[in-house]
C-alpha cells in the first residue's frame, strides 16, 4: 500500500480512511442495483411464469418515499462528515513556519523562511505545522502535494495558503495541477519532508542569505518606499510600523485587517484602498516589482510590527 | 380499452401505409431538398450526420492522445501539440458532439412526433439552428487547422486572454456561435412543447423524453447565455486590449471560472437530461411496463435542472473561494444527486414484475445504468470537500466525467440510436451484431476509465503529457481498453450503414411500443400526421401480465399503422 | 382577424394559436438575452463593489450629454414601436409601415450620437491603452463601457434591420399588417430600450450625485 500513494501526514491518512469508507459504501450501492437488475432479468425475462399484475399505488409510493428520503438523508450525513473533516483543519495554528512560494510558467520559486530559495523543491520539517503562502507570476497554477492529500490553486494578483502538519520524512511528488500552456506537465519538483534537526542542518548548509525582512528592508529604501514612508519625510504617507496584523481604517469608512494580501494590493493597486486621512497620491508600483520583491517588502512591513510587539 | 391493440397485429409489415408518401421520399432526394428543407425530421439527420463527423474528430485526437501517453515521456508528440489535441478532444466533443447529441438530432425528429405535433414551432428557425452550428463548426474547424488552441475545454483566464500563443479567438468564436445554435434548438422546443401538444396530451402524459428534452431546452436557454458573455469578455480582452479579467489592472480571474461555470455546470445537466430520458423510453418498452414513479421521475428531472444552476462553484473548491462558498454548494451538490439517485432506482423498480426482452437498445440502456451509477457515486465523492481537494484536477476527475458523458450521454445515445433506427430509416439491423457492439462498448468503457480512478486516487494530475513512470501502468491499461472503444464505436458504423442498404423493411412498431411515434408508417409521412390525433391516456400503458401482451397506444393515428 | 393564409404559417393551425406562440418564444428568447447581459451585469457589481471611487471616476470622465441624449431618442423610439403595434391590430398598413421605418430612424439617430461619442472618448484615450489617463482598476470601467455599448449598439443594429425589413415588406404589400412578426419585433425593440435605461444608469450616473 505504500508505494501504492504514499502518506506523509495524520491528515492523509484519515484522508484515506474517508475515501475508502466511500468506496466501499458505493460498491455496496453498485452491487446492490446490479444484483437487483440482474435478479429482475432473470426472473421477469420475457417467457417465463411470474407475477406480473400491476404493483399497490400505495406499495410503491411508499417504495418512492422511502429510497427518496433515505438517500436525502444519507447524502446529508456524508455532507455533514466531509464538512467537518474540512472546516476541523481549516485554521491554521498559530506558529506555523511560513514558506513563500512562486509560480511561474513552468516553475515553482521557493523562498524559506531564513531567506534560502529554491527551485521546483520544497524542504519542510516534519512534526511543525508549516504554512505555503503562495501567489503567481502569470497565469493561475495550482500546488499539489499528493502524499498530503493537499492542492490550492496559486493565483495571480492574490494570496492563497495552504498549511500542513507532517509526519513521515520523505521524497514525494509536487505537481502543478492547473493547466499552465505548453509546460505545463513539467511544472513538476520534489517535496522533501525531513526531521527538524536535518531540517536546520539542510538551510544552515545553504548558500548564505539574508532573512527576507532584511533583504525587504534593503529593497523599502532602494525602491525609494522611505521617501515617503518615514517620519523625517516632507509628504503625507501613512507610517508602517505596527500596522501588519492589525486593523486599518480606509477612506470609504471600510476598515481592512493589514495581511500580505493587503500590503501586496497597496504596492501594485495603491487606488484600491486608501487609508483615511490620506490623499490617493501614492504610484501603483505594478510592472516596477516582482512577486519576489513584493513577499520581501511584505516581511519587512511584518517585521516593523514584530520589533515593537515581541 | 377498446383501442388496445392484440398482440398479434403490430408485428404485421405495414402494407396498409404505402399511399402515404414517407419524408424520406417527399420533396426528393437531391441534395438541394435536404438543404433547404424545414422538415424536422431531416433537419434532426442533418444534425446527426454533422455531429457524427465530429464525434470521430474529436475521437481521433483522442486516440493520439492515448497513444502518446503510454510512455511517461511521450512517444511523438511535442508538448504544444500534445496541449492542442487534448483541447481539440474537449471542446469538440463537449460543444459540437455533446451538447446537439440527442436534443439537436432525436429531440428535433421525436419531438413533434411524440406530443402529435406537424412539426416545431418555428420550422425555419430549425432549419437556421443548423446553419448556425455548421458556421460555429467552420469556426472551429479554422481553429483546428490554423494550428488549434491549447487552453483546454475550460478556457481559464488569465491564461486564455493573456498568454495562451494558441487560436483562441477562432475557437472561442466557434462556442460562442455555436451557443445560439443552441439557444435557437432550446427556444424552438420549449414553444413546440408549450404550444402544439395534441389534443389530450396534458403535461402528464408527456413521455419522459419529451420532459427531458423540455428540461433540457430550459436549461440551454438560460445558461447558454452566461458562456456566450464570459467567451465574449475574452474574447475583448484578446481582441482589443479591454481588461476584464487581467490581474495587473485589478480584474478577477476567478470571475471567469464563476461565469464559466454557471454555464458549464448545467451544461452536464443539457448533456445527461436527454439521455435519461432516453432511457425511460426503452426500459418501459422492453420490460413491458409502465414507468415506475412516473410523476416522480418528471419532478426529479425538473429537480435537477434547477439545482444543477446552483452547484457551480463545486468546480472551484481549490480555487481561492470562500471557504462558506465552499459548504453551500457542497450541500447543494449532494442535494442534487438525490433526484439522479431516484431514477436510477425507478429504472431498476420497472424491471420488477415485468416481462423483460433484451433487443439492442434495452443492452445499451442497462449498460447505461450501471455505468451512470458509478459515475454518479463517483460525483458523491467530488461533492465532499476535503475528498475533492485531493481528486480535482486528477485523472478521478477525468474518470468521473467520462463515466457520465460517455458511459452515460453516449451509451443513450446508441440506446435511442437503436431504438428509433428502424423508425427513421424503415430498416431492421442485425441484431446480433448490435448487441455485440453495445457489450464491448460497455466493456472497454469500463477498461479504459476504470483505471483513470486508481490513477487520480494515488495522484496523477491530468492534462500532463509527461508523467512519473509509476502511473504507465495505467494509462497502457487506460490506453488498450480506448482501442477496445474506438472498434466498439466503429462496429455501429458498419453494421447500421449496411442496414441502410441491405436491412430488412422495418414494420410501423417492430417493438411495439405505446408512443405517438411508433403509431406512424415507418419512417414516417412529411408531415408526421394526416390528421392531428387525440391522446387519452398515459404513456408507458403496457400490459405485462399477459405474456408480451397487448398494450395501449397513447392515440390512434389516422393513415398510421 | 381571420385566419389569413399570408399570415398563419405551418404547423400553426389558427393566427390566434400563432400569435400565442410567437409572442411566447418571442419572451423564451429574451428571458435568454437578460441572463446574456446578466453575465456582463455581474462582472460590473463585482468591480464596482470592489474599486468603487474608480468606477465613479470612470464615470466622471463619461459624456452624459451624449447618453441623455441617446435615453430619449430611444425612448421616443418605443413610444412609436408601439404605435406600430397598434396599427398592426387595427390592421392599418400605413400606420405599421410609417411607424416601422420611424421607429428605425430613430435607432439609427441613437447610433449616430454613440458613434460622436465614441470618436470623443477615443480622442481622450479612453480606450484603455498605454495612455489611458486614469488609474488602474477604472480600465475595468471602461472595459465595461465599451463592451456594454458595443454589445447593445450591435443589438440596436439587428433591431434597426428587422425594423426596416418589416416596414418596407408591409409597405410593399408582401406582407400582412396583422403579421405575427411585428409583435416579436416590437418585444425585441422594448427589450433593447430596457437594457439601455438600465446601462445607462450605470455608466453614467455613478458619483455623479451630491458632491
Amino acid at each position: 500500500m505504500e508505494g501504492f500513494a504514499p502518506k506523509a501526514s495524520s491528515y492523509a491518512s484519515q484522508w484515506d480512511w474517508f475515501f475508502f469508507v466511500l468506496v466501499t459504501v458505493s460498491s455496496i450501492v453498485v452491487a446492490t442495483v446490479f444484483v437487483a437488475i440482474v435478479h429482475f432479468s432473470i426472473r421477469y425475462r420475457r417467457g417465463v411464469n411470474a407475477r406480473r399484475e400491476p404493483v399497490s399505488e400505495t406499495f410503491s409510493n411508499r417504495l418512492e418515499f422511502s429510497w427518496t428520503a433515505g438517500t436525502a438523508l444519507a447524502f446529508l450525513a456524508i455532507f455533514w462528515w466531509a464538512a467537518a473533516f474540512q472546516l476541523r483543519d481549516f485554521v491554521p495554528p498559530e506558529g506555523a513556519l511560513q514558506i513563500h512560494v512562486i509560480g511561474k510558467q513552468w516553475m515553482w520559486k521557493i523562498q524559506q523562511p531564513n531567506g534560502v530559495r529554491e527551485i521546483d523543491e520544497i524542504h519542510a520539517p516534519i512534526g511543525r505545522p508549516v504554512q505555503l503562502i503562495m501567489t503567481s507570476e502569470d497565469v493561475i497554477h495550482s500546488m499539489f502535494l499528493p502524499a498530503l492529500r493537499l492542492k490550492q490553486d496559486v493565483l495571480p494578483g492574490r494570496y492563497t495558503y495552504l498549511w500542513f502538519n507532517a509526519d513521515k520524512p520523505g521524497v514525494y511528488h509536487l505537481f502543478c495541477a492547473e493547466f499552465c500552456g505548453t509546460s505545463h506537465s513539467r511544472m513538476t519538483g520534489r517535496f522533501v519532508l525531513m526531521t527538524p534537526t536535518e531540517y536546520s542542518r539542510w538551510s544552515a548548509a545553504q548558500p548564505e542569505a539574508d532573512n527576507l525582512a532584511r533583504q525587504g528592508q534593503a529593497l523599502f529604501s532602494s525602491l525609494g518606499c522611505s521617501g515617503c514612508h518615514s517620519k523625517s519625510s516632507s509628504v503625507p504617507a501613512p507610517d508602517l510600523h505596527g500596522v501588519f496584523g492589525n486593523p486599518v481604517q480606509l477612506s470609504d469608512g471600510r476598515s481592512i485587517i493589514a495581511d500580505e494580501a493587503y500590503i501586496h494590493d497597496s504596492i501594485v493597486l495603491p487606488e484600491k484602498d486608501i487609508v483615511a486621512g490620506f490623499a490617493p497620491i501614492m504610484p501603483s508600483f505594478a510592472g516596477q516589482v516582482s512577486e519576489e520583491q513584493i513577499i520581501k517588502l511584505v516581511a519587512y512591513i511584518r517585521s516593523l510590527s514584530t520589533e515593537r510587539h515581541p | 380499452m377498446s383501442e388496445t391493440v392484440s398482440a398479434a397485429e403490430p408485428g404485421k409489415a405495414p402494407e396498409e401505409s404505402e399511399q402515404c408518401e414517407s419524408y424520406l421520399e417527399a420533396g426528393g432526394h437531391t441534395l438541394m431538398s435536404w438543404l433547404t428543407t424545414t422538415d424536422h425530421k431531416r433537419i434532426g439527420i442533418l444534425y446527426a450526420i454533422a455531429i457524427t463527423f465530429f464525434f470521430f474528430i474529436a475521437g481521433i485526437a483522442i486516440g493520439l492522445v492515448r497513444l502518446e501517453l503510454m510512455s511517461p515521456r511521450g512517444l511523438f508528440l511535442s508538448d504544444d501539440e500534445y496541449n492542442r489535441l487534448f483541447s481539440l478532444h474537449g471542446i469538440v466533443m463537449v460543444w459540437f458532439f455533446l451538447v446537439p447529441s440527442i436534443p439537436a438530432t432525436f429531440g428535433n425528429f421525436f419531438l413533434p412526433l411524440m406530443i402529435g405535433a406537424k412539426d416545431v414551432a418555428f420550422p425555419r428557425l430549425n432549419l437556421l439552428s443548423w446553419y448556425v452550428y455548421l458556421l460555429a463548426a467552420g469556426f472551429a474547424c479554422y481553429a483546428i487547422v490554423a494550428g488549434g488552441v491549447d487552453t483546454g475545454w475550460t478556457f481559464y483566464t488569465p491564461f486564455s486572454s493573456l498568454y495562451s500563443n494558441g487560436n483562441v479567438l477562432a475557437a472561442a468564436a466557434g462556442v460562442f456561435v455555436a451557443g445560439f445554435s443552441s439557444i435557437a434548438t432550446g427556444v424552438n422546443f420549449i414553444t413546440t412543447t408549450h404550444m402544439l401538444r395534441a389534443p389530450g396530451m396534458t403535461w402528464f402524459r408527456l413521455p419522459l423524453f419529451v420532459w427531458a428534452i423540455y428540461a433540457t431546452s430550459v436549461v440551454i436557454v438560460l445558461a447558454t447565455p452566461i458562456l456566450a458573455m464570459s467567451l465574449l469578455l475574452i474574447i475583448a480582452e484578446r481582441l482589443f486590449g479591454l481588461p476584464v479579467f487581467n490581474p495587473n489592472d485589478g480584474g478577477d480571474p476567478i470571475l471567469f471560472q464563476h461565469l464559466f461555470w454557471f454555464y458549464s455546470h448545467p451544461a452536464v445537466y443539457i448533456m445527461i437530461l436527454p439521455a435519461m430520458g432516453v432511457i425511460s423510453e426503452v426500459f418501459t418498452c422492453f420490460a413491458r411496463r409502465h414507468i415506475f414513479g412516473y410523476a416522480m421521475m418528471i419532478y426529479a428531472i425538473l429537480g435537477i435542472a434547477v439545482i444543477g444552476f446552483f452547484v457551480w462553484g463545486h468546480h472551484m473548491f481549490v480555487s481561492g473561494e470562500s471557504q462558506f462558498a465552499n459548504l453551500m454548494f457542497s450541500l447543494l451538490s449532494f442535494l442534487v444527486a438525490v433526484p439522479s439517485a431516484i431514477k436510477v432506482f425507478n429504472w431498476t423498480a420497472t424491471l420488477y414484475r415485468g416481462s423483460i426482452s433484451f433487443e439492442a437498445p434495452m443492452v445499451y440502456a442497462m449498460g447505461f445504468v450501471g455505468l451512470f451509477t458509478m459515475g454518479g457515486l463517483t460525483g458523491l465523492f467530488l461533492a465532499s470537500i476535503p475528498i475533492d481537494v485531493h481528486v480535482t484536477d486528477t485523472y478521478f476527475v477525468v474518470a468521473h466525467f467520462h463515466y457520465i458523458m460517455v458511459g452515460g450521454s453516449v451509451s443513450a445515445f446508441f440506446a435511442a440510436l437503436h431504438f428509433w433506427w428502424p423508425k427513421i430509416t424503415g430498416k431492421l439491423y442485425s441484431e446480433a451484431w448490435a448487441r455485440f457492439a453495445a457489450v464491448i462498448m460497455f466493456l472497454g468503457f469500463n477498461s479504459t476509465f476504470l483505471p483513470q480512478y486508481i490513477m487520480g486516487y494515488t495522484g496523477m494530475p491530468r492534462r500532463y503529457h509527461v508523467y512519473p513512470p509509476e502511473f504507465q501502468a495505467y494509462h497502457v491499461l487506460s490506453s488498450m481498453g480506448a482501442l477496445v472503444l474506438l472498434t466498439a464505436y466503429m462496429l455501429p458504423l458498419v453494421y447500421l450503414t449496411w442496414s441502410l442498404f441491405h436491412g430488412k423493411k422495418a414494420p410501423a412498431n417492430p417493438w411495439r411500443a405505446t408512443g405517438l411515434e411508433w403509431q406512424t408508417p415507418s419512417p414516417p409521412p412529411e408531415y408526421n400526421f394526416e390528421e392531428i390525433p387525440r391522446v387519452d391516456t398515459l404513456p408507458y400503458e403496457y400490459h405485462p401480465e399477459n405474456q408480451g401482451g397487448p398494450f395501449r397506444p397513447q392515440g390512434k393515428v389516422i393513415g398510421g399503422k | 382577424m381571420s385566419d389569413d393564409p399570408s399570415v398563419v404559417q405551418f404547423p400553426w393551425p389558427t393566427v390566434a394559436r400563432q400569435r400565442e406562440g410567437v409572442a411566447f418564444g418571442m419572451w423564451t428568447f429574451l428571458g435568454s438575452e437578460i441572463l446574456f447581459f446578466g453575465g456582463l451585469l455581474l462582472t460590473y457589481a463585482v468591480y464596482r463593489t470592489l474599486y468603487p471611487q474608480a468606477f465613479n471616476s470612470g464615470s466622471a470622465a463619461t459624456d452624459i450629454f451624449y447618453g441623455t441624449i441617446n435615453t430619449a431618442l430611444l425612448l421616443t423610439s418605443s413610444f412609436i414601436m408601439t404605435m406600430a403595434l397598434r396599427g398592426s391590430e387595427s390592421g392599418s398598413r400605413g400606420v405599421v409601415a410609417a411607424c416601422m421605418l420611424t421607429t428605425a430612424a430613430f435607432g439609427l439617430a441613437f447610433l449616430a450620437v454613440k458613434g460622436l461619442e465614441y470618436a470623443e472618448d477615443i480622442d481622450k484615450h479612453l480606450v484603455p491603452g498605454p495612455h489611458f489617463p486614469l488609474h488602474p482598476p477604472a480600465r475595468l470601467f471602461f472595459a465595461f463601457y465599451w463592451v456594454a455599448t458595443g454589445v447593445h449598439a450591435i443589438h440596436l443594429l439587428v433591431g434597426i434591420l428587422v425594423a426596416v425589413f418589416l416596414g418596407i415588406r408591409v409597405a410593399l404589400r408582401q406582407m400582412a399588417p396583422e403579421s405575427t412578426a411585428i409583435e416579436a419585433a416590437s418585444l425585441y425593440w422594448h427589450f433593447v430600450d430596457s437594457v439601455w435605461i438600465v446601462l445607462y444608469a450605470l455608466i453614467y450616473l455613478p458619483g455623479r450625485s451630491g458632491a
